[in-house]
């Protein structure tokens, strides 16, 4: 046997500080109400760090900041000179990859080898991308001298913080916007690095300003009068409500949320690789992802190989501490999201699919859930309609290309799908058909900052990503 | 299982007395994408690994090295030099293991033999194994007769494992049946199957597929599977005499189908990847991609070995690295 010895990276990298405020104005300031809470690391329940509550009066304060900034200096700003801002911060990001990297991981439990591979290069690709826009919006094809709305109000969820962020804060600073922003209230950490970085990067003050706390902090900035635009990623339930209060206002208004993406494998597939996306599109991320390929439909005539291979494969996922370079799977990222997966799984053992795992030991402290297949899983039950949001995969199976394209548009989402085969001409004829913001064909989870990124039906409104991007933070 | 696999055996066997049958089979395997092939490969790069781990992956590394020298220039002194080293790659320390096999031409057999199986062999101890190139190798470009005749040479002069080149020509061309055939004659020439050949000596058959010269992977795991169906005992990617030598991508494609062509034949084959590997870090991702894709079985001498130079080397530094801390010089390790 080939036993890997622990590998993991320094935590000694990043300087965490016992207790965080709230990052308003330019600085660092205590919440008025003076109250706070924790941040723990999933992985081991440890107390990270106490970050301060927003209330009310810290969220009017915050607009007031950004709508100050917004027409004293940011709004004004030539677009040349806002771009160098931006480029500066994402240089700041590249230097400090590394120790944002291990504080993602502490703070989301998400393995050091995706923080560092995917989510800080495509945060600081973001900030590189839409710094290339800041001077050309005249060229972006929403007609001459297009304006910024205002302040933007942004509310981001755990799965990714730091990519989230820079998703919302790299296009509406690049169009002219100030920004407040509230990160997830599991995961407060990065952000407020973040705000370190804008700091160092002398970023005028109040053109970000991150409030951090939970639901009722966002409630109050998303209702905030002085609020221009709110752009919000989350669950369907909360986008919702958003859509509500925000309804009949001037805000304009982007929703990211669920889904429940279906990962087509045809019998022309190729194996070895459709495996490997299978893999990626459920377990990247712990299954945190909205549009994880969290439903499998696989052709008949290939189904036995198809999960034979992949039986295989998970067994030699490596889930545990995620600061280790070679773990592939880390811890769930709250009790409360464990909970929520535990509660679907048990009805889709009830409902009678069956519920596979590898064996693997997890460790005894933290939150932890191994990754598992259902098969024998029919359109009706729970856990192929709703989103289970971990490292769940549901198996269903079809006979026709017809058949597969029905299954998988029969969902309210319709952000994300995928398409396994070899063959050209199906690969058109499913895309054509599929109603989903994103489709990737023989491969699932690539992202890139120039591409547009958005649902259909429940999954949201608005686009974010590559040119299209910009249009939801620009009055057009 | 075991019944099943017998009998897909015969079948599979069977496929290679039928031009339509072999290409249909060949084609009908399913494809590989280039770019998730690539990736995946790329993914197994990233794994780290560290103190214990890198000390059982390095001496792993060594025993499985084919310590090969293939040069117009060879000179017996110089194969006698190797083959010294192969029995005993680190003179100072008794517990570095030996190499897999050295590998040279026909003509070198002897000389190398000399050494492997004279008296330089640690008595009672084990010994690399002697493996030459054969066929015409590297570009294959000989009639039949006299790749057969430069393999039975080889074999006749105390060659244990052959390793010959498919004729890519005649791949290329879609000519399967006269690949398969000129595998299975040379395979024939190498002492064929164990059973009922008691006394004739039998070399294990190393087929190279040469990989950089057949363009896709698609065609790398067809010229696998056919070099398994003919009878080959390993498959290998290149002679190291064409510009691009072993990739991870490609070995990762030939341990696919090694690991399928078990599980539905229930033989099992090894594989060589050869040129281009330099370096202990490179040598340890190859060892991860096997133990990710095809698990421990594989893990072993006998069924996979790197054709290499120069890797042995840095192997030997890293090894000394690792027991006393500091890195010695080149000076300090034998030039081949």
């Amino acid at each position: 046997m080939f036993e890997y010895a622990p590998a993991p990276e320094s935590r000694s990298v990043v300087d965490i500080k016992p207790s965080y405020g709230l990052f308003i104005d330019g600085a660092f300031v205590d919440p008025a109400d003076g109250g706070s809470f924790k941040s723990i690391n999933p992985a081991s329940e440890e107390v990270l760090s106490e970050v301060a509550e927003g209330g009310p009066q810290d969220v009017d304060r915050a607009v007031r900041a950004a709508r100050k900034a917004y027409e004293k200096v940011w709004g004004p700003m030539p677009g040349r000179d806002r771009a160098k801002y931006l480029y500066r911060i994402a240089r700041i990001i590249q230097e400090r990859s590394r120790e944002l990297a291990v504080l993602e991981s502490l703070d989301n439990g998400k393995p050091i080898k995706e923080s560092r591979d995917v989510d800080l290069p495509l945060a600081a690709a973001h900030f590189f991308y839409y710094a290339g826009w800041a001077d050309k919006l005249n060229h972006a094809g929403f007609g001459a001298n297009p304006r910024p709305l205002g302040v933007a109000a942004q509310v981001i969820p755990w799965n990714f913080p730091l990519l989230m962020l820079a998703w919302k804060i790299a296009p509406a600073l690049a169009a002219g916007n100030t920004v407040v922003l509230k990160p997830a209230e599991t995961t407060p950490l990065t952000a407020l690095l973040f705000a370190e970085i804008c700091q160092q990067a002398e970023l005028p003050a109040g053109v970000v300003n991150i409030v951090t706390g939970a639901g009722e902090t966002g409630r109050a900035l998303v209702e905030h009068d002085g609020v221009d635009k709110v752009a919000f990623t989350g669950s369907t339930d909360v986008g919702r409500a958003i859509a509500r209060a925000v309804a009949g206002s001037r805000k304009k208004l982007t929703l990211e949320l669920g889904g429940k993406a279906a990962n087509i494998v045809f019998d022309d597939a190729p194996v070895d690789q459709a495996v490997e996306g299978i893999v990626n599109g459920i377990f990247f991320n712990q299954g945190h992802v909205c549009c994880a390929g969290s439903r499998l439909l696989v052709q008949e005539s290939v189904a036995e190989q198809v999960l034979e291979s992949l039986k295989r494969r998970m067994a030699q996922l490596r889930v545990g501490d995620p600061l280790d370079k070679n773990t592939d799977i880390g811890a769930i990222n709250s009790a409360a999201q464990l909970a929520r997966i535990r509660e679907l799984t048990e009805a889709g053992a009830a409902e009678g699919a069956q519920q596979w795992s590898p064996s693997c030991e997890l460790p005894e402290r933290g939150f932890w859930f191994a990754p598992t297949i259902f098969t024998g899983v029919t359109q009706a039950h729970r856990i192929a309609r709703e989103e289970i949001f971990g490292p769940v995969l549901s198996v269903l199976t079809f006979r026709t290309p017809a058949e597969a394209v029905e299954k998988a548009n029969n969902t309210p989402y319709g952000l994300s799908a995928g398409i396994w085969t070899e063959k050209g001409s199906r690969i058109l004829w499913t895309a054509d058909r599929l109603r989903a913001g994103v489709v990737w064909a023989n491969t699932f989870n690539k992202f890139d900052p120039t591409s547009p990124f958005g649902g259909y039906k429940e999954s949201g409104y608005g686009r974010e990503g590559g040119r299209h991007g910009l249009e939801a933070y620009l009055n057009v | 299982m075991t019944a099943t696999a017998t009998s897909a055996h015969s079948e599979l066997t069977e496929l290679g007395r039928s031009e339509t049958a072999l290409r249909t089979f060949l084609h009908g395997l399913p494809g590989v994408d280039q770019v998730g092939a690539e990736q995946r490969a790329a993914q197994l790069g990233t794994r780290s690994i560290k103190t214990t781990a890198k000390a059982q992956a390095i001496d792993l590394a060594i025993r499985m090295v084919d310590l090969t020298t293939l040069e117009g220039a060879d000179t017996p002194g110089k194969v006698r030099a190797l083959a010294a080293k192969a029995l005993r790659p680190d003179p100072a320390d008794p517990s570095c293991p030996h190499v897999g096999a050295v590998c040279v031409y026909p003509s070198m057999v002897p000389y190398a033999a000399e050494v492997l199986r004279g008296s330089g062999r640690a008595a009672g101890g084990t010994a690399p194994h002697l493996a030459s190139v054969a066929t015409a190798f590297p570009s294959g470009q000989a009639p039949l007769e006299v790749k057969l005749a430069d393999t039975r040479a080889a074999v006749e002069a105390g060659a244990d494992e052959i390793d010959m080149v498919i004729n890519r020509g005649a791949f290329l061309a879609g000519r399967y049946r006269e690949v398969y055939d000129e595998i299975v004659a040379i395979k024939e020439a190498c002492g064929g199957d164990d059973a009922g050949r008691q006394g004739r000596p039998r070399a294990h058959l190393k087929v190279i597929l040469e990989t950089g010269e057949l363009g896709t992977y698609d065609n790398v795991r067809r010229a696998s599977w056919l070099a398994m169906l003919a009878g080959g005992d390993f498959i290998k990617t290149s002679t190291g005499k064409v510009p691009v030598a072993a990739t991870l991508p490609v070995t990762l494609v030939m341990l696919e189908a090694v690991r399928d062509f078990r599980a539905a034949t229930g033989r099992q084959v090894g594989v060589k990847p050869a040129g281009g590997i330099k370096t202990t870090k490179d040598a340890i991702k190859y060892l991860v991609m096997v133990n990710e894709t095809v698990g421990p079985d594989w893990l072993d001498p006998d069924w996979f070995r790197f054709g290499a130079s120069s890797l042995l080397n840095d192997l030997l530094m890293q090894r000394t690295k690792l027991t006393t801390g500091v890195y010695a010089g080149p000076d300090y390790f034998t030039l081949d």
